[in-house]
């Protein structure tokens, strides 16, 4: 089985690693990494449960094998919190309780935050349409449609805010 | 946060989640997160074919593959006694087959190596040869003379594949009401296939299986609905002694009675761990979840209403041949081999019944497990509701008169039903006409009349189901012998500070919020005081665990329970402190007063402090206390849910316009939680209406084996569930509490199906099976002249 070398960026630390050409990037961090927010619900890129977002776009890590991160910057959830402080789409999900078990919570987060950082105005049916490729078993997504309109707000409210000098942000 | 800053007390209160701090940060610890030193893989070969002799397992080729270090076949494990392990329903199910398969994905071989994909591997380098056998299928021509036996083991009842006839009710009275019927009033009937459905969590079952030779203690990380039954049951099966077995439950990613049984998977992986002393990971991917593990419903019934001519409903008979694979693994209460389904008069004040079901053997995983409802209480309320509009419509009735009109009273309960069940205590009426109004049906039937006669389909459809609960008592309902109580153990620490432990298991239910909230009401403190624990079977009280909703109606009765005994020996306490006697105190939310001085009184904080520091000589130092629950009655959730849907007559598409949900599960601990479960429910009601279904070709093959061909709701599907509340609390259990986490997957499926019939009523449809899909719509709009290009 040949190696490859490979250097992601993932939540601002770069990982250097030796992978196996077939390794899925979804083992990789889980298990390589022991960043296990992230999960696994299938074997056909159907539930979404693995979703991150890579170069920005939402992908699903046990479609990708790890080579092919290399180079690449990535975001799990693990990297949604900064500095202590909950990223809206967390805040959204605890306040709406979109979440039950729990499983596909990684996930879904992920899909909503890359929905909302190209649409950061969803109308209902744009956040169902941007969270279709991730499954949920245990809350019917109703909460997790509003989970994402809270985010939507808070994100668009933070923006109008000035950011004071020395506070660089994103 | 100072506990003396909240006003609330717990109960009633949209309190928001503890679970939810290290879900959303990615700090949960589900079975696959576990990551022991040296741990192994663990890896399963599995039969392509159906059913077929064994004639060969080579292994040898899989043993060279890089990091395989053993490969465990059935006759490895004949050689320890364990070959072959106990169903929950008295059957014996192969761990590994021996010298036949029975279904598709049957489990042949288990592959330990070093990695996840040396597993795999190793998988594909193990050569089984096989001897295909002729397949069945279909449950009635399990019933042919001529048909294969397919189950040769069981010696006791050759040669037929039928596994039981079961029976209950008044036969002859039921026959009686049907002749009279047929003299002078109306009969209706209806054949009825609830398909073959899996539970499908997003996370699948796994284990982490760690043996230690010096110690002899088993520990295993497992994906478990029930953690001490299960240990309980690894003891009888392994013969290692119980004390030495420790299953840990952690968090579990949905469980909808797929995590119930016990998988042969977890006791490879068990075995491999005593063969290599390693730690061994069994995790199943998608397609043997979906293809191997219990799966639910696969009945079909044939019911018959007897009524007088005014729609008044007299009689109710049912018969059912129970389709249940290969093995009985039916996870359901010993003494009821069909479950709860003789709950199916429902909400109906139905004088005789008479019901009788024929379960199979056919070549197909065994299971029979719940997807999400009480011991086939979906099956039941799914055959009366669809019933009761087949006789509406016959009769041209409205389906809500028909309903109104033959509800048992709320003056009727505790109500004794034909097939002997105590309803506790129910308002069918409330509830239905709250759903009415809420949707305004009155309207919605004037808006169908006007579109029919512009040739629009457009249905209405309710369902006003009751559920059955909250099992035991224990006298009744047992699983593999044990008694189905729960429990609960609660210690108050010196600081005032609440640990509880408790008998069920959460899979997203939220118990660590609920049950905190119930033992805070209990002694007026707030639940961020209160933290809950559960699923370590070394640590928890020995409890049943959670499925077929009986947390709340067993286990959340033992909390309150073991709660008021910390309180009554707080009283003891404040009576000593305080210099009176206990007859003297009243008790306010969180405090012990002396009566006629309330300025005179001790907090339970400050009680608890004096448990440690300072407690009366007569009394046992410390604060906590346990109860083990046995329930005196199931309970009986209800509900009346209205679904609006239109047709498309040109695809065949049903569109939910409206679904009005409104349920009554007595007492509500947490709106929010309830809430969440009901939209949960609600949409795992809608799938099997229109979307999932586990088929099989004539050769065996699984039609579902992936999340690309069993079709689970996305957002896109699933509409914006309206809900609406009554409340009817149970009168025996301490609370008030029915629970709620099934309600809606039992009651809504019924009123999908109802609301495409109504659509389809006035050109003759009676019935569609689920799943309804625009297939088989446009088969019948095409049949009825009513599809357009």
């Amino acid at each position: 089985m040949s190696k490859h070398h490979i250097s992601v960026t993932i939540n601002g630390t770069v990982y250097e690693d030796d992978v196996d050409s077939r390794t899925l990037l979804v083992h990789w961090i889980r298990d390589g990494l022991h960043l296990t927010g992230t999960h696994i619900g299938c074997d056909t890129s159907s539930c979404g449960a693995c979703t991150i977002l890579v170069d920005g776009r939402a992908t699903k890590s046990c479609t990708m094998f790890a080579v092919q991160a290399n180079g690449r910057e990535i975001m799990t959830v693990e990297g949604l919190e900064k500095d202590g402080k909950l990223h809206p789409i967390q805040e959204g999900f605890h306040q709406e309780h979109a979440l039950q078990c729990g499983y596909c919570t990684p996930g879904m987060m992920m899909a909503g935050v890359a929905l909302l950082q190209r649409n950061p105005h969803p109308s209902e049916r744009d956040i169902r349409v941007g969270i279709s490729g991730n499954l949920c078993r245990c809350t019917g997504y109703v909460n997790i449609v509003k989970a994402i309109q809270y985010a939507a707000e808070k994100m668009r409210a933070s923006e109008q805010v000035p950011v004071s000098a020395g506070e660089g942000g994103e | 946060m100072a506990s003396e800053v909240h006003t609330h007390h717990g109960l009633g209160e949209a309190y928001k989640r503890k679970e939810d701090a290290r879900f959303i940060r990615g700090q949960g610890n589900y079975v696959d997160d576990v990551q022991l030193p040296g741990m192994l893989y663990g890896d399963i070969v599995r039969s392509p074919y159906a059913h077929a002799l064994i004639k060969n397992i080579d292994t040898s080729n899989a043993l060279k593959v890089p990091g395989v270090l053993a490969v465990i076949t059935g006759k490895d494990l004949d050689a320890a006694g364990l070959a072959w392990m106990p169903t929950l329903s008295g059957d014996t199910e192969a761990v590994l087959a021996l010298d036949r398969v029975h279904y598709q994905m049957q489990e042949v071989a288990f592959v330990v190596a070093t990695s996840r994909y040396a597993a795999a591997d190793g998988v594909a380098a193990v050569e089984v040869d096989y001897e295909p056998l002729p397949v069945v299928v279909d449950p009635k021509k399990a019933l042919d003379p001529d048909a294969p036996l397919l189950r040769p083991d069981k010696k006791d009842r050759q040669p037929t594949n039928q596994i039981y006839h079961w029976e209950t009710g008044d036969r002859a009275a039921t026959d009686a009401a049907f002749a009279e019927a047929q003299a002078s009033g109306v009969i209706v009937s209806q054949d009825v296939y609830i398909p073959r459905i899996h539970p499908a969590p997003i996370e699948t079952c796994g284990c982490v299986a760690d043996y230690h030779s010096a110690t002899g203690k088993l520990t295993v990380w497992m994906t478990s609905q029930a953690p001490h039954a299960h240990r309980t049951l690894f003891a009888i099966v392994s013969g290692l002694p119980e004390h030495r077995i420790r299953i840990i439950s952690p968090d579990v990613g949905g469980g909808f009675g797929n995590k119930v049984p016990i998988y042969p998977g977890y006791v490879c992986a068990v075995v491999a761990s005593l063969k290599t002393g390693k730690p061994v990971k069994w995790i199943e991917d998608r397609s043997e979840n979906l293809a191997s593990t219990g799966f639910a419903r696969d009945y079909h019934i044939h019911a018959e209403i007897a009524a007088d001519k005014d729609g008044t409903v007299k009689a109710l008979r049912v018969h059912t041949l129970a389709d249940h694979g290969a093995f009985d693994a039916a996870a359901q209460p010993t003494k009821f081999p069909a479950g709860l389904f003789h709950i199916c008069t429902g909400s109906y004040d139905f004088k005789h019944a008479f019901v009788d079901v024929d379960a199979v053997h056919t070549n197909k995983a065994p299971g029979g497990i719940a997807y999400r409802c009480s011991f086939r209480v979906t099956e039941a309320s799914y055959l009366i509701e669809r019933m009761m509009d087949t006789l509406a419509h016959n009769l041209g009735k409205d389906p809500a008169w028909i309903r109104m009109h033959n509800f048992i009273k709320p003056e009727a309960f505790p109500y004794r039903s034909a097939l002997n069940w105590t309803y506790d205590s129910g308002n069918y009426e409330g509830a239905l006409r709250l759903a009415m109004e809420k949707i305004d049906y009155d309207a919605l039937r004037r808006e169908q009349a006007e579109k029919r006669a512009r040739g629009e389909l457009m249905g209405i459809g309710i369902s006003s189901f009751t559920e059955i609960v909250g099992a035991g008592p224990g006298k009744h309902f047992d699983i593999a012998g044990i008694q189905m109580f729960d429990s609960c153990e609660i210690r108050v620490h010196p600081t005032g500070k609440v640990l509880a432990r408790i008998g069920v298991q959460t899979q997203g239910q939220g118990h660590e919020t609920t049950f905190a909230q119930i033992i805070a009401a209990e002694l007026g403190m707030s639940p961020d005081d209160v933290d809950v624990e559960h699923g370590d079977t070394d640590t928890a009280p020995y409890g049943l665990g959670t499925y077929a909703s009986r947390s709340t109606p067993v286990a959340g009765a033992a909390t309150a329970l073991a709660a008021r005994k910390v309180r009554d020996k707080a009283k003891k306490i404040a009576a000593y402190l305080l210099e009176v006697g206990e007859d003297d105190l009243e008790w306010e939310p969180g405090r012990f007063y002396v009566k006629g001085s309330p300025g005179k009184g001790k907090t339970i904080q400050e009680l608890a402090f004096a448990a440690y520091t300072n407690c009366p000589p007569f009394l046992e130092p410390g604060l906590e206390a346990v109860n083990y629950y046995d329930p005196p009655n199931l309970t009986y959730p209800f509900g009346s849910y209205i679904c609006v849907v239109d047709i498309d007559r040109g695809t065949g598409e049903v569109h939910i316009r409206r679904f009005v949900a409104v349920d009554d599960c007595g007492t509500v601990i947490n709106p929010m939680v309830v809430e969440g479960q009901i939209h949960g429910g609600l949409t795992q009601g809608l799938a099997p209406a229109l979307y999932e279904e586990l088929s099989y070709d004539e050769n065996g093959n699984v039609l579902g084996g992936n999340f690309q061909d069993y079709l689970i709701p996305t957002a896109m599907e699933t509409p914006s569930w309206e809900l609406g509340r009554t409340v009817t609390p149970s009168p025996h259990h301490p609370i008030g509490a029915k629970g709620v986490g099934e309600s809606p997957t039992v009651g809504a499926p019924q009123a999908i199906v109802n609301a495409v019939v109504d659509a389809l009523a006035h050109v003759g449809v009676r019935h569609i099976d689920i799943p309804i899909t625009p297939w088989k719509v446009w088969n019948i709009l095409k049949e009825k002249g009513l599809a357009v290009d």
